[in-house]
C-alpha cells in the first residue's frame, strides 16, 4: 500500500500539522512516512501545502506531482491541484470559500464542512482535525487508535488534555463526509 | 685589564639581560627599530611569568607579523586576514582554561576584520587581543591604513591622506572601549624603556584578567612605528611618532575594569 | 531499535551533531537550514554534554571560528546554505591547507547570488571541486533522506579526523525541511581534554610539558617546501579516492540504462526507476553517497557489464554529468537532465527525459 497526499489550504489552517499527525499515525503502525512541506516566505499567510505519503515501502520521491488524494481547503488550492489528482484518484475539499467547485469526471470527490462545523463546535482550531476524521472515513488508511498515539507524539505534552477533543472532531469528520462523485 | 678573560665575565651573577625563553631562536624577519619584536618579547615575557607556557595558545594575524608563530615559542595558529578574533573566540569557548591571545595589526583588526573584531569584543569573549597600530600596511609595501593620519603620504595615498577622498581614521580602541564586552581597553608604545615597562604592565594585566576570568576581553593597542614604511631612519620616526601619532592616538588606559577611564 | 522519531532533516541533522560527542557548534541563519541552530540553542546542550553553541557574527566568522576550535582537536560544525556557504570557501581553503578536521553542511538552495530558497544542487562543482583557492578538496557526503542527515554526522566526523581534512555533509532544502522517521544512534560521549590531547598530537591546545610546541598554518613563502606539502595532501587525497568511495546501486545488475543522482534527485529517480521497469524498460539507479572521492570504478563496471546510457540527474544545469562522463570516457552515452532555480523534476519528466535523451537519442 502506498497513499500519496496533498494537503493544501491557507497558513494558519493547520494545513501542516495535519500532516505531521497523519505521518505520526503511519509511523505508529510501522510504515514509512514522509512529509514535504512547502516552506518560505510564501508561508507568511499565504498558502501553505505538504505533501504525505505513507507506505509500505521504502519510500522514493518525497516530491509529486500525481497524488492519489488531495485535501482541498482554498481556492488557490482547487485550481492548483485538482488537475494533479490521479485518474481514480480522490478529491476532499471543504465548500467554505469554495468558488469553483472541482469538475473533473474521472475522480472520486468528497466534500466535509469542516469550517462549519468547527465554528458550531466553538473551536476553529479543530477544523484540520475534522477534515482528517474525513479523509479517514473515505481512506481508513491510520487506525483510530494509531492517529490518537500519533496525536500524544505531535502534541508537546502540555496540550495532551485536548486529545480527546481532537478525537471528538474526528469523529465529527467522518460523520459528516459526502459523497459528490465516485468513480 | 689584561688579566680578565672573558670567561670571567660571562657568568650567571653578572647576567643583566638574557633572550627571553619562550622565544624561539629564528632570527626575527623584522626591520631593525621596528617594535614588533619589543611586543613578542612582552607577551612571551608575561606568559612565562604567569606560568602558562603549556597552557597558552596564540593567533597570528596576516601583515608583518604574519610569522609571529616562528618566534613566540607557544601552541599557535596562523589566521586567515581579519580572522584572528574569530579562532581565538571558539579555541577560548573549547578551553576555557587557557590563556588565549590574538596579535594583529591595523589593516588585519581595523580595516578586514572590523567585524570579528567588534563582535569578539562585543561578546566580551574571555580572550586577549594585542593590536600594533602603526598607521601603515608594512608587509605589503606601505599601502594606506585604516588608521594612516590625514595628510601621511603612503604608497596608495602618495599626495597623503585625503579624508575627503579616503575617509578618516579609525580609533577602533576608543570604538571596542564602548562595547559593553571589553573590560579592559589600553593604548601604550613601546619606543622608549619606559614605556616599554609600561606597556609589559598593560599586557601582563591583560593576561592576569583572563587568568582571573574576569567577565570582558582584554584590549591592549601598541602604537609603532614603521621606519621603513615611513621612510625615515628609526631614531626619526620614534620621535614623528611622539609629534603625529600620539597627539591623535594617545597613550594610557581607556577602561579598567568595565569602565571608561576619565 | 531505538525510539523512532518524526523530524525534519534540520532537526535530525542537529539532534545526531549532539549525539555524535561533537565540542562545538559555530553558525549563522539562513534559510533553508535555520532549524539547526534553533534546535540546538533549544536543546541547550552545553548543559548536558558540555557543548558549546554560539551564533556567530556572520559565516565568515563561523568558518574561521571552526579553523581556531578544530585547531585543538575537538569536534567542531556548522552548518548554511548556499549563499553562506560561498562566504566561507576563503576559510575553507586555509583549513584544508592546515589540515584541520572539521565538519561543514550544506542545505543547498536555488542560485546564482541570492537565488531563492527552494532545493537545488547546484553547488556541486563547489563542493566537489574544492570551492576557495588553491588544490584542495573537502569529503563530500550527500544524504538523500532525513535517516541520512543524522547517521552521516558521525561517519563525516570519522572521515574528518582519520584524513585531518574537511568534511561536507552536502544536503538540499528538500531533505532539510522534510519530515521523515529517523532512529537514531546511541549518543557518543565528547572526549575529554586529555584524550584530546593524547589522539591528536598535531592539535595547538597547549605546548606539550615534554614537547615541542605545535604550529598550525597553511603559509610557507617557500615554495619547494609548499610544493612538498602539496604533494603531501595529494597523496592524502589518492588515499581518499582509493578507501573512502560510498555510493548505491539499486536494480543495476541486469541495467540497460542507469540513472545516476544523489540527494533529492536520487529520490525522484528511484520513483522514476520503477515508472521505467513497469513499463518493461530495464533502468537501475546508481546513487553516489560521497560525491568526492566519486564512484568512478563502479561506474566503468556497470560500462564493463553492458550498461547502454547514463542519465545524470540533477537540480543543476549539469555538473556531476561530468565526472560521469570522465568516468565512461566515451563508450557510451552520457546526458544530463535537471531543473533549475530550486526546481524539483517530477519521476515523470525523468522518464521522458530518460527515453527521448538516452534511449531514442
Amino acid at each position: 500500500m502506498t497513499e500519496e497526499i496533498i494537503i493544501a489550504g491557507f497558513g494558519g489552517q493547520g494545513v501542516l500539522s495535519m500532516g505531521k499527525i497523519l505521518a505520526y499515525s503511519g509511523i505508529m503502525q510501522d510504515q514509512e512516512v514522509s512529509w514535504m512541506p512547502s516552506y518560505g516566505p510564501e508561508m507568511r499567510g499565504g498558502t501553505a501545502n505538504v505533501t504525505v505519503i505513507v507506505s509500505d515501502e521504502r519510500i522514493s520521491s518525497p516530491i509529486l506531482r500525481a497524488y492519489d488524494t488531495a485535501i482541498i481547503l482554498n481556492q488557490q488550492s482547487m485550481d492548483k491541484f485538482e488537475p494533479e489528482v490521479k485518474p481514480g484518484g480522490t478529491l476532499l475539499y471543504d465548500p467554505n470559500g469554495i468558488s469553483r467547485h472541482p469538475s473533473r469526471k474521472d475522480i472520486n470527490i468528497f466534500k466535509v464542512e469542516g469550517a462549519k462545523k468547527a465554528a458550531e463546535m466553538g473551536n476553529t482550531k479543530i477544523f484540520n482535525m475534522i477534515v482528517l476524521g474525513a479523509y479517514l472515513k473515505i481512506k481508513p488508511i491510520v487506525k483510530l487508535e494509531n492517529v490518537v498515539k500519533g496525536l500524544k507524539k505531535s502534541l508537546p505534552e502540555r496540550h495532551h488534555k485536548l486529545i480527546p477533543l481532537n478525537e471528538d472532531a474526528i469523529l465529527l469528520g467522518m460523520k459528516n463526509v459526502e459523497v459528490v462523485q465516485e468513480v | 685589564m689584561s688579566n680578565i678573560a672573558i670567561k670571567d665575565i660571562i657568568k650567571p651573577e653578572n647576567l643583566v639581560y638574557q633572550k627571553t625563553k619562550l622565544m624561539t631562536d629564528k632570527p626575527l624577519s623584522y626591520c631593525p627599530g621596528c617594535g614588533h619584536g619589543t611586543t613578542h618579547r612582552l607577551i612571551m615575557e608575561v606568559i612565562e611569568e604567569l606560568g602558562k607556557e603549556h597552557e597558552s595558545i596564540g593567533v597570528a594575524p596576516v601583515g608583518c607579523s604574519v610569522l609571529a608563530y616562528e618566534f613566540m615559542n607557544v601552541d599557535m595558529q596562523e589566521a586567515a586576514h581579519g580572522r584572528a578574533p574569530a579562532l581565538a573566540t571558539a579555541i577560548k569557548r573549547l578551553w576555557p582554561d587557557h590563556l588565549v591571545f590574538t596579535y594583529q595589526g591595523d589593516g588585519d583588526l581595523a580595516a578586514i576584520g572590523t567585524a570579528e573584531t567588534i563582535h569578539a569584543c562585543n561578546r566580551g569573549e574571555k580572550i586577549v587581543i594585542i593590536f600594533i597600530n602603526n598607521g601603515i600596511y608594512g608587509m605589503t609595501g606601505g599601502q594606506m591604513a585604516p588608521t594612516t593620519l590625514p595628510g601621511m603620504k603612503t604608497s596608495t595615498s602618495p599626495y597623503g591622506r585625503d579624508v575627503e577622498l579616503m575617509g578618516h581614521p579609525l580609533k577602533i580602541t576608543e570604538l571596542v572601549a564602548q562595547l559593553p564586552g571589553t573590560y579592559y581597553v589600553t593604548r601604550q608604545a613601546v619606543h622608549t624603556p619606559s614605556a616599554v615597562r609600561k606597556a609589559k604592565r598593560a599586557i601582563k594585566k591583560a593576561f592576569q584578567n583572563q587568568l582571573d576570568n574576569a567577565p570582558g576581553l582584554s584590549f591592549v593597542e601598541v602604537v609603532s612605528n614603521c621606519n621603513s614604511g615611513w621612510k625615515m631612519n628609526p631614531v626619526d620616526s620614534n620621535i614623528w611618532m611622539e609629534e603625529n601619532m600620539f597627539p591623535f592616538y594617545p597613550l594610557g588606559d581607556i577602561k579598567l575594569e568595565g569602565r571608561l577611564v576619565k | 531499535m531505538g525510539e523512532l522519531k518524526l523530524m525534519k532533516g534540520n532537526e535530525a541533522l542537529a539532534e545526531a551533531i549532539i549525539r555524535a560527542g561533537t565540542d562545538g557548534y559555530f553558525g549563522y541563519p539562513i534559510t533553508p537550514q535555520s532549524e539547526v541552530l534553533e534546535y540546538l540553542m533549544a536543546s541547550k546542550p552545553w548543559e548536558t554534554t558540555g557543548m558549546v553553541v554560539l551564533q556567530a557574527e556572520s559565516e565568515v566568522a563561523s568558518i574561521n571560528m571552526l579553523y581556531g576550535g578544530g585547531g585543538t582537536g575537538k569536534k567542531v560544525v556548522t552548518s548554511s546554505s548556499s549563499p553562506g556557504i560561498s562566504l566561507m570557501q576563503e576559510g575553507l581553503s586555509y583549513i584544508a591547507g592546515a589540515e584541520i578536521p572539521i565538519l561543514i553542511v550544506n542545505v543547498v538552495r536555488g542560485g546564482p547570488g541570492l537565488g531563492d530558497i527552494q532545493p537545488a544542487q547546484s553547488d556541486y562543482f563547489q563542493s566537489t571541486k574544492g570551492g576557495g583557492h588553491g588544490d584542495y578538496r573537502l569529503i563530500v557526503l550527500a544524504p538523500s533522506s532525513v535517516q541520512e542527515m543524522a547517521d552521516f554526522v558521525p561517519v563525516a566526523y570519522d572521515l574528518a579526523f582519520k584524513y585531518r581534512n574537511p568534511a561536507m555533509i552536502l544536503s538540499d532544502g528538500a531533505i532539510g525541511q522534510m519530515m521523515e522517521k529517523v532512529e537514531f544512534f546511541e549518543p557518543v560521549p565528547r572526549l575529554k581534554d586529555e584524550e584530546v590531547k593524547a589522539r591528536y598530537p598535531w592539535a595547538t591546545n597547549g605546548k606539550p610539558v615534554n614537547g615541542e610546541r605545535r604550529i598550525l598554518t597553511s603559509l610557507d613563502l617557500d615554495p619547494q617546501k609548499l610544493e612538498d606539502h602539496n604533494h603531501h595532501i595529494q597523496e592524502k587525497y589518492r588515499k581518499i579516492e582509493e578507501n573512502e568511495v560510498r555510493y548505491e546501486a539499486l536494480q543495476c545488475d541486469d541495467a540497460d540504462y542507469i540513472l545516476v543522482a544523489y540527494g533529492t534527485s536520487a529520490r525522484v529517480s528511484l520513483k522514476s526507476v520503477k515508472l521505467l521497469r513497469e513499463k518493461g524498460i530495464k533502468v537501475g539507479l546508481l546513487r553516489p553517497i560521497t560525491l568526492w572521492p566519486f564512484c568512478t570504478k563502479k561506474i566503468r563496471e556497470l560500462v564493463g557489464q553492458g550498461v547502454k546510457g547514463f542519465l545524470s540527474v540533477e537540480m543543476s544545469a549539469g555538473q556531476m554529468v561530468e565526472d560521469v562522463r570522465l568516468a565512461v570516457n566515451g563508450k557510451v552515452k552520457v546526458e544530463h537532465f535537471g531543473r533549475l532555480g530550486g526546481m524539483i523534476h517530477s519521476p515523470e519528466e525523468v522518464v521522458e527525459a530518460l527515453e527521448q535523451k538516452i534511449i531514442g537519442g
